[in-house]
């Protein structure tokens, strides 16, 4: 009897407990939308990581990026498919004589999310606040592509911006310090985006710092992104998902995307499956495993035009290396088109250089040293290399990088091609960041695999970044080969720095301070709903340019 | 009884001071470092320099730990180097995902464990029993990420009955109140919501329990066992009790108490066995968070979030504890 009475109680607490559930059930209200239920213009697109921020003067990341370029647009956009600066909010722009000044003509009619309209005030407004950046903003983890491409701040020696004026409201002009022929093309970069001037001051944009060692983002940079982009933000729901929605007052076309959602999967595999099960629309840097199994499934792989290199780092701290015929003989000795065809996704192209073909600058005559293991071990031997020396090999595990998805299976082919030339490969795996922090910040390596994403068209971006200073990545000091990158940078237009740089890469592919081996293409999947996605090199794909089946 | 709870409170106290320092220690004895985790390719020494200065990870470590104790004190424990926000909201945010997950693994684990573990031991030595034996041994070997794994790919992927990732469809349009999803579906009568997130629980809900759903099944087979043949309950059958009686009140309240301590310990595993499941069904609680936080070097979050969970087995153990004490008076006495 005692063990019922107790029972009774238990369930009389069990059923008071709904009981308050309900009630309070009548006191929350529901914050639903009136669209719920209605998908059609639905587009998911998985992510594979949240964006840092969402104020993209403060990023310098792919998947920030994706999310920015769908609410902000800068002056300059790119051309449709290509690399090329394409006019965006500035409708056209004139140099002056002394490439120190730039006048923008800017589009009439366009008004930030906000309400605030676009004018000649507001590009002034953006131009001046990067370059007053203080504090932890100046930090290169912050405003990273402004500190690197601008040359510093406000009171630095060398920055190069100077002051932006606003004649009129639709004609903006700025001034540099120096002149700078990428300086265009840099401007199509999501960082130098056009944001609405009235948000960055009500949402403190710029107090991205609570202490000294703790930055961290603001309000405008987490809850209130305003430009002047096909769509709005919505909600960003940390750890899954962001939400954007069409907005009405558009100046361009809108298309036939009503809301996007950014669902972060940071699982390879995971992507792939949610794509299997229909969870999600699409989804970037597919496994050049998968592509085949996709496409037999039904759903479609649009690759894009490569803008990336993926090469064999050559240290010439270890002294062998120091002598060109055992670079010429490593180059000699790898079979480029096996090692594409065996380990790189369908669309990448080989390399001969360290630009794509799509990069101002490209040198189709530039000298090649194409596959050949018998002149290979000629030379090996007339440098005095033994039979059976000893090279290590260093290269990162568990990483995938949109110019290297699978670094492992890439090793491989390379290290049992240079075998065949009688070298023995010593093996060096490190995890992706102590890999880098040996290659870029010590001299203890041997032959390494590295590569690069283009960020927008620039020559310098590539060449530049590798060999135009003294570094402990490759270890060689070529006073030649950075005055001559020193010089095309400084040079005034692109058509002036085009014979420059294929001189360059000319210099390059004799001196061989890398192998260039690929041009890796990232690839995309998407379901059969997907009618048309706007592939760009540069990744500069807005949503609005999707089309959806019925 | 309180005494005693405020006693182990305390004991409490110093080895989170112990565990804090080790932690400190550990995740920077990790090779490689989040500044080139955040920049990539992009890190070149200098760039590395400035913003290991930022965060002050070029100063004499135990300046470091001091910094890091004193901010620890007043109750601050940093800001997430890969999202910027601050690590107690960071944990905040995702630990209602968790602790649900936690909740449907380990219903799943009692549910079924408990009683396949008593009818195994009442059928002791006959089929069922085999049953049981292999499928707890089968349990126990699989490894967590290749279960969930395969209950993804079958039950998701290929029979599409569950969702395969996230904890609600991302196009649902649902009002989050407390950050657990199935209960704001129920509190704020959205009924699809609350179906759609236990939908999503259900498969890294058994990825997750199955452990220790195997091991909950074996102690309940063992602890049965052994009390089934006590003198006690061959007294009260001798007297006449009748058969539930006897199992009510002798033997499942005896054979509870292992059973009980097990299943305290295997609350605080959840969350460990939290870190695989929650990758390979991209469910974004603190398990996920963590993971991607190891790979990023985000000192912080590694430092904070293992406390927190340090926090939480210690609390999760001393539950245990008291919870002995109402099922078995012998140590309430003591």
């Amino acid at each position: 009897m005692h063990t019922r009475t107790r029972r009774q109680r238990r369930l009389a607490a069990v059923a008071g407990t709904a009981l308050g559930a309900m009630l309070v059930t009548g006191c929350v209200a529901s914050e639903r939308g009136d669209n719920s239920g209605d998908d059609a213009g639905t587009f998911v697109f998985a992510a594979s990581a949240e964006p840092v921020t969402l104020d993209p003067a403060f990023a310098n990341d792919g998947e920030t990026f994706r999310v920015a370029r769908q609410i902000f647009e800068g002056l300059v956009g790119v051309e449709q498919g290509s690399a090329d600066p394409a006019p965006l909010l500035a409708e056209s722009w004139e140099p002056s004589d002394d490439g120190l000044s730039y006048t923008f003509e800017l589009k009439e009619g366009v008004t930030f999310h906000d309400g605030t309209e676009f004018n000649a005030e507001a590009v002034c407004y953006n131009f001046d606040r990067w370059h007053n950046f203080e504090g932890i903003a100046q930090s290169p983890s912050a405003s990273y592509y402004y500190n690197n491409l601008f040359k510093g701040f406000a009171g630095d020696e060398g920055a190069v911006y100077e002051s932006c004026e606003a004649p009129s409201d639709n004609e903006a002009v700025v001034h540099l310090t120096q002149p700078w022929a990428g300086f265009i093309a840099a401007l199509s970069l999501p960082s130098f985006s056009m944001q609405s001037p009235t948000a960055l001051q009500e949402y403190g944009a710029d107090e991205i710092g609570g202490t000294e060692e703790a930055p961290s983002i603001s309000t405008y940079g987490s809850e209130h992104p305003t430009g002047t982009g096909p769509f709005t933000f919505s909600s960003w729901d940390a750890g899954s998902q962001v939400e954007l929605t069409a907005y009405e007052d558009y100046w361009g076309e809108q298309g036939d995307v009503t809301d996007v959602i950014f669902r972060v999967i940071d699982d390879p595999n995971a992507r792939r499956q949610a794509l299997e099960a229909g969870t999600i629309d699409g989804y970037d840097l597919v496994s050049p495993s998968d592509t085949v199994a996709l496409e037999e499934d039904g759903f479609q792989i649009m690759p894009r035009d490569p803008f990336t290199i993926l090469y064999l780092g050559i240290n010439q701290a270890v002294p062998e290396l120091q002598d060109v015929r055992v670079r010429q003989a490593i180059s000699m000795a790898i079979d480029k088109e096996q090692l594409v065809n065996q380990t790189l996704p369908e669309g990448t192209e080989l390399a001969t250089q360290f630009i794509p073909p799509v990069v101002s600058g490209y040198n189709e005559d530039v000298t090649t040293y194409d596959y050949d293991v018998d002149a290979a071990k000629a030379l090996l031997a007339e440098a005095g290399i033994p039979e059976g020396w000893e090279l290590t090999f260093n290269y990162p595990t568990n990483v995938s990088r949109p110019y290297m998805p699978n670094p492992e299976e890439i090793f491989t082919v390379v290290s049992t091609q240079l075998s065949a030339i009688g070298i023995t490969v010593v093996p060096q795996a490190n995890e992706w960041g102590e890999y880098l922090d040996i290659m870029q910040g010590s001299a203890d390596h041997g032959i390494h695999l590295l590569g690069w994403t283009g960020d927008y068209n620039d020559t310098d971006n590539f060449v530049g970044v590798f060999f135009g200073q003294p570094s402990m990545e490759f270890g060689f000091d070529n006073p030649e080969l950075f005055n001559a990158l020193t010089e095309a940078r400084g040079t005034a237009t692109i058509e002036d720095q085009l014979p420059l740089y294929e001189d360059i890469n000319q210099m390059i592919a004799e001196y061989i301070p890398a192998v260039p081996l690929a041009h890796p293409a990232p690839s995309l999947a998407f379901s059969e709903r997907v009618a048309s996605y706007p592939v760009s090199p540069v990744n500069d794909e807005v949503y609005n340019l999707v089309e959806l089946n019925d | 009884m309180l005494q005693v709870i405020a006693k182990r409170l305390a004991l409490v106290v110093p080895t989170l001071f112990g565990l804090s320092l080790l932690l400190f220690l550990w995740v920077r004895a990790l090779p490689g470092g989040p500044a080139s985790a955040l920049l990539g390719e992009r890190a070149t020494p200098e760039r590395v320099e400035q913003i290991n200065e930022l965060y002050g990870f070029n100063k004499p470590i135990h300046e470091q730990y001091l910094t890091y104790m004193g901010r620890l004190l007043s109750g601050d424990f940093g800001v997430s180097i890969q999202t910027g926000r601050p690590v107690l909201e960071e944990f905040a945010n995702r630990f209602p995902a968790t602790i649900e997950l936690s909740i449907v693994a380990l219903i799943f684990a009692v549910g079924i464990g408990v009683p396949l573990g008593y009818i195994s031991a009442k059928r002791y030595g006959r089929l069922p029993d085999h049953v049981a034996v292999v499928v707890s041994l089968v349990g126990i070997t699989v490894p967590v990420f290749f279960l969930a794994f395969i209950l993804k790919y079958f039950f998701a992927v290929e029979l599409g009955w569950f969702p395969p990732d996230g904890r609600m469809d991302a196009r649902m349009d649902a009002t989050h109140v407390t950050g657990f999803y199935v209960l704001d579906g129920i509190l704020t009568a959205e009924w699809d919501a609350a179906w759609d997130a236990f939908m999503h629980l259900v498969l890294p809900g058994i990825a997750l329990g199955t452990i220790p759903l195997a091991i909950i099944a074996r102690i309940t087979r063992a602890s049965v066992l052994e009390t089934q043949g006590a003198d006690f309950v061959r007294t009260a059958r001798a007297k006449g009790l009748h058969d539930s009686s006897i199992r009510d009140r002798f033997v499942l309240r005896n054979a509870m108490l292992p059973v009980v301590t097990t299943i305290g310990l295997q609350l605080g595993l959840l969350i460990s066995g939290a870190v695989l499941t929650e990758t390979v069904f991209a469910f974004s609680g603190i398990g996920q968070f963590l993971a991607t936080a190891i790979f990023r070097r985000d000192y912080p979050v590694l430092q904070g979030f293992i406390l927190f969970i340090a926090v939480l087995y210690a609390l999760i153990n001393l539950i245990v504890d008291v919870s002995y004490s109402i099922i078995d008076p012998r140590v309430r006495v003591q």
